[in-house]
C-alpha cells in the first residue's frame, strides 16, 4: 500500500483512540477539577468496566446486540457503585489530601487488579461487537462498529458538557470547582457533590471501556495504558480544563494512531510522554490550563 | 564514675556521645553480627533487603525530607541496573567500573529528569514522574536488541570476580561476600543520609517540605535545593540498582516497571517517612510480609494494596514516625 491509504487508516484508528481517550480523560479531568485530587485507580475503573462488560454480555450469548446494550447500561452503573463505595470509605477518610489520596488510590489500583485477576482470570476476554457492517474503502474494509464508537463517544462528551453547563447539577459542580468554601457557605452539599463527581468520573471510564471492548479484549492488566494516556491528555490540555482535555485527546489520539501505524505502538507511547515534557517546558500549566494559584 | 575516664575520648570524638549516631551504628553492627547466626536462606534474603533498603533510603531523602512524592523512582533504579549491567555485558567492564557506570547513569538521568519535572509541583510532580518512569520502561522494551526487552539478561560469572591489589580476588557470587558488600553500601547510605539530614542542607529540605513559600521568602533558593535533593535521591537509587545488577546478576525490565516505583513509597511509608532508619525497617518488614503472604495465597497484589490503604488511612506516620512522635523525639 502507498502512504495515502495508510495515512487514512492511521487517522481512522487514531480517531477511535481519541474518542475513547476523550471519555476516559474527561472522567479524570472532572474529578481533578472539582475535587482537586488525582485518581490513580482511574484506569482500573476502565478495566473493571471492560471485564464486567464481558460478563454481562456473556449472560446473553444468543444476541450480541442485546448483550452489549445490557453491558453498556449495567457495567458503568456497577463501576459507579464501586467508586462511590471507595469514595465514602477511603477518600473521605483521608480528607481528600492530595498526597494521601494518590497513595490510597494506588492501593485501590492493586486491590482492583487482584480482584480482576481472581474473578476473571489471566486470559483476555472478547466481547462480540453489537453491529457487524463493514465500510468498504477503495483499499480495504473498515469495521463499521468503530464509527459507532466515535459517534457514541462524541454524543456522551456532548452530554457531559450539557450537564455541566445547562443543569442544576452542573452548576453546583462548577460552583464547587470554583470555590469549595463559598459553595459550602451557599448551602451546596459539597460532600454529596464530591461523591457524585467521583462516581461520575469512574462511570465515564467504564463507558469508554465498554465501547472499546469489542475492538480490544478485556484483561485485568488493561488499565495502565488508559491511565497513562489520560494523564498525558489532562497535562497537555491543562489540569481541570474540559475543553483542553478534548483538544488534547484529539491531538494525542491521532498522533498515537499515526505513529502506531507507521512505526510501533511502543514508540507512540514514548513520544506521547515526551510531548508532555515539551509542554511542561514551554507552558507548565498546559495548553488550556490557568496558571497555578 | 566511668564518664570521667571517657571524657578525653569524648572530647576528641564528640559523636561517641551522640545517641543518634550510636543507634544507627548499633543497627548496622547488629546486621554485621546477624550473618554469624543467620541461615543461608536468610543471608540471601537479607542481602536483597539491604540493597532494596538503599533504594528506599534514596527515595526517602526526596519524599520524607524534601516532601516531594515521586512515583517514578524506578527509572533511576533501572538507570543504575542497566548502566552497570550493560557496561558489564557490552563493554566488558569489571564489576567496580560497571558499578560506577551505573551510578553515573543515574546521576545524569536524575539531573536531566529533575530539570523538567521540577517545573511542576504537587500532583503534577507525581503524575509527571510516573509518566517519565513509564516512558523509560517502554524505552527499555523498545531497545530490545540491546536490553533484551522483557526477559532481560544475566551477568556472566567472570565479570563478577573482582581482582584486588595484592593478588587477592573477591567473588560476588559468594553469598557472604555479597552480604557484606550490601551491608557496606547500606552503611554508607544510612550514615550519609544521617549526616545529610542533620546538615544545613537537610534543614532547608525539611523547611521546604513544611512551607516552601516561606523558605523562599527567607532567601533560600528552593528550586536549587530541590534539584540537588532530586539528584542525590536518584543517584542513591541508581547505586542500589547497580549493586542489584552486580550482586544478583539479574538485569530485567520488570525492575523498571511502575511496581518498582510504588514499592519504595510503600517501604518508606511503613517504616516512617522522614526517619533515617524507617526505609530499612519498612523494607525488611514488607519483604517478610510478602514472603509469608505468598506462601499462603497468590494474592500478592492484594497485600501490597491493602498495606498502602491501611497505612495512609490509619497510620500515615509509619512505625518510626509514630515512635518518634510518642517516645523518642530525638530520633533523626
Amino acid at each position: 500500500m502507498d502512504i495515502g491509504p495508510n495515512l487514512v487508516l492511521a487517522l481512522l484508528e487514531g480517531l477511535v483512540s481519541a474518542a475513547v481517550l476523550a471519555l476516559t480523560a474527561l472522567g479524570l479531568s472532572l474529578v481533578f477539577g472539582v475535587m482537586r485530587i488525582v485518581n490513580v485507580a482511574h484506569g482500573e475503573f476502565f478495566m473493571l468496566g471492560a471485564l464486567l462488560a464481558w460478563w454481562f454480555a456473556s449472560l446473553v450469548p444468543a444476541s450480541p446486540a442485546l448483550g452489549f446494550l445490557l453491558a453498556l447500561v449495567l457495567s458503568p452503573l456497577a463501576v459507579g457503585a464501586v467508586a462511590l463505595l471507595c469514595e465514602r470509605t477511603v477518600l473521605k477518610r483521608v480528607n481528600y489530601d492530595p498526597e494521601a489520596t494518590i497513595v490510597a488510590t494506588i492501593g485501590l489500583l492493586y486491590i482492583f487488579q487482584q480482584l480482576g485477576l481472581s474473578f476473571f482470570g489471566p486470559v483476555a476476554r472478547p466481547v462480540p461487537p453489537p453491529v457487524s457492517f463493514r465500510i468498504e474503502l477503495p483499499w480495504y474494509g473498515w469495521s463499521g462498529y468503530k464509527l459507532v464508537v466515535v459517534a457514541a463517544s462524541a454524543a456522551l462528551v456532548l452530554g457531559v458538557w450539557l450537564v455541566l453547563t445547562r443543569t442544576r447539577l452542573g452548576l453546583v459542580m462548577r460552583a464547587t470547582q470554583h470555590d469549595r468554601e463559598t459553595a459550602q457557605a451557599f448551602a451546596i452539599p459539597v460532600d454529596r457533590v464530591y461523591a457524585i463527581v467521583f462516581a461520575l468520573g469512574a462511570m465515564l471510564a467504564a463507558v469508554a471501556a465498554v465501547l472499546i471492548v469489542p475492538i480490544r479484549q478485556a484483561h485485568y492488566l488493561m488499565g495502565l495504558d488508559p491511565l497513562l494516556f489520560s494523564f498525558i491528555v489532562v497535562i497537555i490540555g491543562g489540569l481541570g480544563s474540559i475543553l483542553g482535555t478534548l483538544v488534547a485527546a484529539l491531538i494525542v489520539g491521532l498522533s498515537d494512531g499515526i505513529v502506531s501505524v507507521f512505526f510501533s505502538p511502543t514508540l507512540a507511547k514514548i513520544l506521547a510522554t515526551l510531548m508532555v515534557a515539551l509542554v511542561l517546558v514551554v507552558r507548565p500549566q498546559g495548553l488550556f490550563g490557568e496558571a497555578a494559584r | 564514675m566511668s564518664r570521667i575516664g571517657l571524657a578525653p575520648a569524648l572530647q576528641r570524638y564528640p559523636w561517641l556521645a551522640d545517641r543518634a549516631v550510636l543507634v544507627h551504628a548499633g543497627v548496622l553492627a547488629a546486621l554485621l553480627v546477624a550473618q554469624l547466626v543467620a541461615s543461608e536462606y536468610a543471608i540471601l534474603s537479607l542481602t536483597r533487603v539491604m540493597v532494596l533498603a538503599v533504594y528506599a533510603v534514596g527515595y526517602n531523602l526526596l519524599f520524607g525530607y524534601a516532601g516531594l512524592l515521586s512515583l517514578g523512582h524506578a527509572m533511576f533504579f533501572a538507570a543504575g541496573l542497566y548502566g552497570a549491567g550493560l557496561a558489564a555485558e557490552h563493554l566488558a567492564l569489571g564489576a567496580p567500573a560497571a558499578f560506577l557506570a551505573g551510578i553515573g547513569a543515574g546521576l545524569v538521568l536524575s539531573a536531566l529528569a529533575g530539570l523538567v519535572v521540577l517545573r511542576t509541583s504537587g500532583v503534577g510532580f507525581m503524575i509527571v514522574t510516573l509518566m517519565f518512569a513509564q516512558a523509560a520502561y517502554l524505552t527499555l522494551l523498545y531497545l530490545a536488541p540491546i536490553t533484551r526487552g522483557q526477559d532481560g539478561f544475566a551477568l556472566k560469572g567472570d565479570i563478577r570476580r573482582v581482582l584486588l591489589p595484592g593478588g587477592l580476588s573477591l567473588d560476588l557470587t559468594n553469598p557472604a561476600a555479597g552480604y557484606n558488600l550490601a551491608l557496606a553500601l547500606l552503611a554508607v547510605a544510612v550514615l550519609g543520609c544521617l549526616a545529610l539530614v542533620r546538615s544545613p542542607f537537610g534543614r532547608v529540605l525539611v523547611a521546604i517540605r513544611e512551607n516552601e513559600e516561606r523558605t523562599r521568602l527567607l532567601g533560600y533558593d528552593t528550586w536549587a535545593n530541590k534539584l540537588i535533593a532530586f539528584v542525590v535521591s536518584g543517584t542513591v537509587a541508581a547505586a542500589a540498582g547497580a549493586a542489584y545488577a552486580l550482586l544478583f546478576a539479574n538485569v530485567g525490565a520488570e525492575l523498571a516497571s511502575i511496581q518498582y516505583s510504588i514499592l519504595p513509597l510503600l517501604w518508606v511509608l511503613l517504616g516512617g517517612a522522614g526517619t533515617v532508619l524507617g526505609p530499612l525497617l519498612g523494607t525488611l518488614l514488607m519483604f517478610y510480609l510478602v514472603d509469608v503472604a505468598s506462601g499462603q495465597t497468590h494474592a500478592y497484589m492484594l497485600v501490597v494494596g491493602a498495606a498502602l490503604l491501611v497505612l495512609v488511612v490509619w497510620f500515615p506516620k509509619g512505625l518510626l514516625g509514630t515512635l518518634r512522635e510518642r517516645m523518642v523525639p530525638w530520633l533523626p
